[in-house]
């Protein structure tokens, strides 16, 4: 594709300002959540809103675990991404999710933290939680792949 | 009730179970109705659920690859097809964890399917684990586990497994 983001310039405005809604916006999937990125201090936390379209079950109601997981994901992404002068959005290598209690039908929040980084891979643990933050909805270990422009369209 | 056996099943009686479990698991699902999600086929081992191409859950925008999040809630969805099935009965069940290795980026443009199978269930907690592929199931391109609660005796009002009765189809 002709259009590569370049994401440097998005990162220093993003730092810069605060301000995260361009940088989350480039994802079309972070639309599709609902995704919300915000700084707190030193810290980013990443905000779910209530939508209709993430319940994954009506009975109880809870949110779909399927959004949970993309949730926790998206913010350990957006967690590497601010955190290091990348030019390109990490690929997921795998993720590893746990899910600690139900997701009610509400607003979720999440925090990660860069656990490890070396030149190629990154290592960040997000945690998901709704009323509490001492009690988790969810966590997830994600581990990412830091790729070059060159090598964003390979296997 | 105990686990469906597809292959007892005549043709018709499995097109009626796969309708009524599509229907379900598309329908009353919202999120899987927001993905688009359907459930496309039964076997003896699970089943299997696809997930369209859509530009709105594009997860890099300069390749056009699905978000990994669209991913996970397919898999996460079939493994729960795959539990009620091997149940015989859509009880309540809740993923305890799901653990999903990206094996090659996902074809733009391309529906991914994801076959899962509940390999283990016990009367607490079920097994699952699923691939999901572009179309070629040998070259998959991503593979999962995950285990489940199962929360016996809380039948989800879901008419889904219910369609396997005589004169009906």
């Amino acid at each position: 594709m002709s259009d590569v983001h370049d994401f440097m310039p998005l990162l220093q405005r993003a730092r810069a300002s605060g301000d995260l809604e361009e940088l989350v916006r480039v994802v079309p999937y972070s639309s599709f959540l609902g995704l919300e990125m915000h700084v707190e201090g030193d810290r980013l936390v990443g905000t779910l809103p209530f939508l209709e379209s993430n319940i994954g079950n009506y009975s109880i109601p809870a949110l779909h675990g399927g959004a949970t997981g993309a949730f926790l994901e998206s913010v350990a992404v957006f967690e590497l991404l601010y955190r290091s002068d990348t030019a390109t959005l990490p690929k997921v290598i795998n993720i590893s999710i746990e899910y600690l209690r139900t997701a009610r039908a509400k607003d979720m929040f999440s925090r990660a933290e860069l656990i490890q980084r070396s030149r190629r891979v990154a290592t960040v643990r997000a945690v998901a939680f709704q009323d509490d933050e001492a009690h988790p909805v969810a966590a997830a270990t994600v581990h990412l792949l830091l790729v070059s422009p060159e090598e964003l369209h390979r296997d | 009730m105990s686990k469906v056996d597809i292959d007892a099943l005549d043709p018709e009686a499995k097109a009626a179970l796969l309708k009524r479990l599509d229907q379900g698991f598309a329908k009353t699902v919202p999120h899987n109705l927001a993905l688009g999600l359907r459930i496309v086929d039964l076997d003896a081992t699970g089943c299997v659920a696809e997930l369209p191409y859509d530009a709105k859950l594009v997860g890099n925008p300069d390749t056009g690859v699905l978000h990994g999040g669209a991913i996970t809630a397919l898999i996460d969805a079939t493994c729960g097809a795959a539990i009620f099935l091997a149940m015989g009965e859509p009880v309540r069940i809740a993923t305890l964890d799901l653990r999903i290795d990206y094996l090659k980026p996902a074809t733009p443009g391309r529906a991914v399917r994801c076959h899962a199978v509940c390999y283990k269930r016990t009367r607490s907690v079920a097994f699952a684990r699923a691939t999901a592929d572009v179309g070629d199931a040998n070259d998959p391109i991503a593979s999962a586990t995950g285990s489940f609660m199962i929360f016996a005796g809380q039948t989800i009002k879901m008419d889904v497994l219910s369609p396997v009765e005589e004169g009906e189809s």
